[in-house]
């Protein structure tokens, strides 16, 4: 089967076929060019091209270990921490292709910022978890600092819920919220971009909700990435999906396509649920 | 026919059942033995110590110096000695053994380098701790020409030091990887991940790693032998000969003296009783740290 995906054209083609035109015509925020990926010798990514619109979700699909989680790693360079782990090929964020020797990664994860599936409070205090992100780029005030706290924490629709404990441990909040905390560490950074790696996956149906409204809202402002397991999750909150098949993108289009009128068998096969 | 086949399975599943029985009680049993043992072991060596230690306690044990026979001597110079001689070991210990094993487990994880130092380090920790006496002895003591606090203070920092060092490496093996790659993923150099996230994590073991090496020390006479000597006078000069509580233990209890071997079993029981004192203030002051 052809698995080749000229993004480009699939671009061009959903500007002029997708009812919602001006939403396709959006700029890319992120572009993966020829991607391959390798855990030292096995090839886990071959030959990605994709684009992520600005201010869009884009779902990434397919069964584990389709590569979906290891393209998000590469996107923010996580893989970096493991040696052994190596990819060629672009990825342009800003005009500049972030898979270059020398680009300065902790300036790059702070505008590319990254959800995980578990929620990972730091072991300190709800305040501080939020503080700690901005410290590391930024020298602001207490009083700013408070104000940045509580902006994070009121959009993730957490404030309500602790600024009478602010200063208690985050370990103690529910799986929940402490997922939604994350979330507001990451976006009180003030990143462009934040991927999102099955980031409900570990969280009751009620949570996961709530994360999924928060999506809706916060697409507004940052681009964003999220794999999921759960299709019906990448219905409800994806503008466009990918799938992913064995290392291989398969297929990407805007949601209402993908999930009525595929173009590949392997995509309908997925989403109907006869495999993976 | 169908019924004796149905039978016979019910019939085996039963025995089944009833061997998993026994040997759970068996094993219970066992537990509980083998519990218990250590437990009145435990029990009569504290029991022993307190019943023949309180009789000595006394406001006079902690104003007064150690003092000839039947000369209404205390404790207070070893009892001094102790404080500083532990708490300067702890205060050199500490730091080394705490790089030493983010070294280990942060940066150095398989490479010649660390793979040498866990082996000398994990060797430390089962040296026999008279030879790290005759070790500063000939390094520090010999060469200066006198004994010292100072050296005897840097034998005992010698003995918590390994402790410390495993205890650290093996706290920073439990933090998950998705705590440190949340703060990496947040735009954090390494070191602050370190520094701010992992040891933050791991603190309440690594605590409690620092207690087990103040415990250790604090009750360590032979490496004293060789290096702060022991002294019967006030002295906190810790570039002089000191006294120490274990060392006063080893003196007094060998000695033929009623007042002294009365003395000698207050002094361990003090030595028990700050040990676990220290121990019960540090887990009420962490309270809640652990995660």
């Amino acid at each position: 089967m052809s698995v080749e995906v000229q993004t480009e054209t699939v671009a061009a083609e959903q500007t002029v076929t997708v009812a919602e035109t001006e939403k396709d015509a959006r700029p890319i925020a992120l572009q993966v060019r020829d991607l391959n990926f390798y855990y030292g010798k096995s090839h886990a990514l071959h030959d990605i091209s994709l684009n992520f619109p600005e201010r869009s979700v884009t779902g990434m699909i397919g069964p584990s270990g389709c590569g979906k989680s290891t393209l998000l790693r590469v996107l923010n360079r996580m893989y970096d921490l493991y040696p052994g782990q190596k990819a060629t090929g672009e990825v342009i964020f800003d005009g500049q292709n972030i898979l270059a020797t020398g680009v300065d990664l902790n300036v790059l994860r702070s505008r590319i910022g990254m959800v995980f599936q578990k929620p990972t409070p730091f072991p300190m205090s709800i305040y501080d978890n939020i503080a700690f992100g901005i410290r590391l780029h930024e020298r602001v005030s207490r009083s700013e600092m408070d104000g940045r706290v509580e902006d994070a924490l009121r959009r993730v629709a957490l404030w309500s819920e602790v600024q009478d404990r602010l200063s208690s441990s985050a370990t103690a909040m529910s799986g929940g919220q402490q997922q939604r905390l994350c979330i507001a560490r990451t976006i009180a950074v003030r990143p462009e971009v934040i991927l999102l790696d099955e980031p409900t996956s570990a969280l009751d149906p009620v949570s996961t909700a709530r994360i999924e409204e928060l999506l809706d809202e916060l697409k507004t402002e940052f681009t964003i990435a999220i794999v999921t397991h759960n299709m019906q999750q990448a219905a409800r909150c994806a503008d466009q999906v990918a799938f992913f098949y064995m290392g291989k993108l398969i297929e990407v289009d805007s949601t209402a396509r993908m999930f009525t009128t595929p173009r590949e068998q392997q995509t309908q096969d997925y989403i109907t649920g006869r495999f993976g | 026919m169908a019924t004796s086949r149905s039978l016979l399975r019910s019939d085996r599943s039963a025995s089944l059942l009833l061997r998993r029985k026994i040997t759970d009680r068996m094993a219970t049993g066992l537990s509980w033995l083998a519990m218990l043992i250590v437990v009145c072991v435990l029990g009569s060596i504290l029991w022993t110590l307190v019943k023949n230690g309180l009789a000595g306690l006394s406001i006079n044990l902690f104003t007064h110096s150690m003092a000839a026979p039947g000369q209404n001597g205390g404790l207070a110079n070893a009892i001094m000695g102790s404080l500083l001689q532990t708490g300067l070991a702890i205060l050199l210990g500490t730091p080394a053994g705490l790089l030493t094993g983010i070294y280990l487990a942060e940066y150095g994880a398989n490479n010649v380098l660390a793979r040498t130092v866990r082996f000398v380090s994990d060797m430390l920790l089962s040296a026999p701790s008279i030879l790290i006496g005759l070790f500063i002895y000939m390094v520090l003591v010999a060469p200066l020409g006198h004994f010292s606090g100072y050296a005897g203070s840097l034998a005992l920092a010698i003995l918590a030091m390994p402790i410390v060092v495993r205890t650290t490496e093996d706290m920073l093996y439990l933090v998950p990887v998705a705590m440190r790659e949340a703060g990496i993923a947040l735009g954090a150099p390494k070191w602050r991940v370190i520094l701010f996230i992992c040891l933050r994590a791991a603190r309440g073991g690594i605590l409690t790693g620092v207690l087990l090496a103040v415990a250790r020390v604090a009750g360590e006479t032979a490496p004293l032998l060789f290096t702060s000597l022991g002294n019967s006078e006030w002295s906190v000069d810790m570039n002089r000969p000191m006294a120490s509580l274990p060392v006063a233990i080893y003196q007094y209890a060998g000695s033929a003296y009623q007042d002294w071997m009365q003395q000698a079993w207050t002094g361990a029981l003090l030595v028990t009783l700050g040990v676990l004192v220290i121990n019960i203030v540090v887990r009420v002051g962490t309270r809640g740290g652990r995660t």
